[in-house]
């Protein structure tokens, strides 16, 4: 059989279009089964939690990211493009206030940064922000 | 790697009764994810902080779990209430078993 050019083209494209809808669901999960870990499938809400993090972040080796949970125990960060989606998780002692902190993280390529808050009533909330990132920072 | 680690830490000297500040915290360290090769292409291992804890005269300010993905000195600012006068009390947890410890008294006026 003879390839043609066209034939070629066709046969790359789908190839890629392949690679790229079978990757993307897959880290995803990954990161749904991490956030399954945490909340027992329990319902996710939406309301106080909220994640800042810039639009575009041209390097991903520190972009800097702050979350904000009044009322929550504990919030999970994870990035759903990274080879590993955990990022980290604050405990709120008793004397902190605001239940806020800022940090920076390496995010390796365009992706969600997806945080999980667990509320002093046991009920979980989920807030997340879409990061562009221009150089990955995950070295290799 | 345990070598060129040095904890930075921001806190005012003095506040108000049942004021709330805002802490800065850095700490030198290379985070090394494990994720990296190096020229022969052999994985580095992984050798990171994973815990960081702040407490204020035994009471629990924050507890961070820190995976891979946190960058290369690692950096956090948070908020406190200072009901006291004391002391914050600063731990970092390094993989190789390393504890890195800080503290800063604040005093109440």
């Amino acid at each position: 059989m003879q390839l043609t050019r066209r034939d070629l083209l066709a046969m790359a494209s789908a190839g890629m279009a392949a690679t790229a809808f079978g990757a993307l669901p897959a880290l995803a999960s990954m990161t749904d089964d991490e956030i399954a870990k945490i909340t027992g499938g329990a319902e996710l809400g939406e309301g106080a939690l909220t994640v800042t993090a810039p639009e575009i972040a041209e390097n991903g080796n520190t972009v800097p990211i702050e979350v904000s949970a009044p009322g929550a125990v504990m919030v999970a960060v994870f990035a759903d493009g990274n080879p590993t989606p955990a990022v980290v998780s604050f405990k709120f002692g008793p004397l902190n206030p605001s239940h806020a902190a800022a940090t920076r993280v390496r995010l390796a390529k365009t992706q969600n940064v997806v945080a999980i808050a667990q509320m002093e009533d046991g009920s979980f909330q989920k807030a997340q922000a879409n990061v562009k990132v221009t150089i990955g920072g995950c070295g290799g | 790697m345990a070598s060129g680690v040095k904890p930075r830490v921001k806190v005012p000297k003095t506040a108000a009764a049942g004021e709330t500040i805002t802490i800065k915290t850095l700490i030198s360290h290379k985070m090394e994810s494990g994720q990296r090769k190096d020229g022969d292409g052999n994985l580095i291992p992984r050798s990171i902080i994973n815990r960081f804890v702040v407490d204020f005269n035994g009471q629990n300010v924050i507890d961070v779990t820190l995976e891979p993905a946190i960058s290369t000195n690692p950096y956090f600012q948070f908020d406190a209430t200072v009901p006291e006068t004391g002391e914050f009390q600063f731990t970092w947890y390094d993989d190789d078993g390393s504890v890195y410890e800080t503290a800063k008294p604040i005093s109440v006026s």
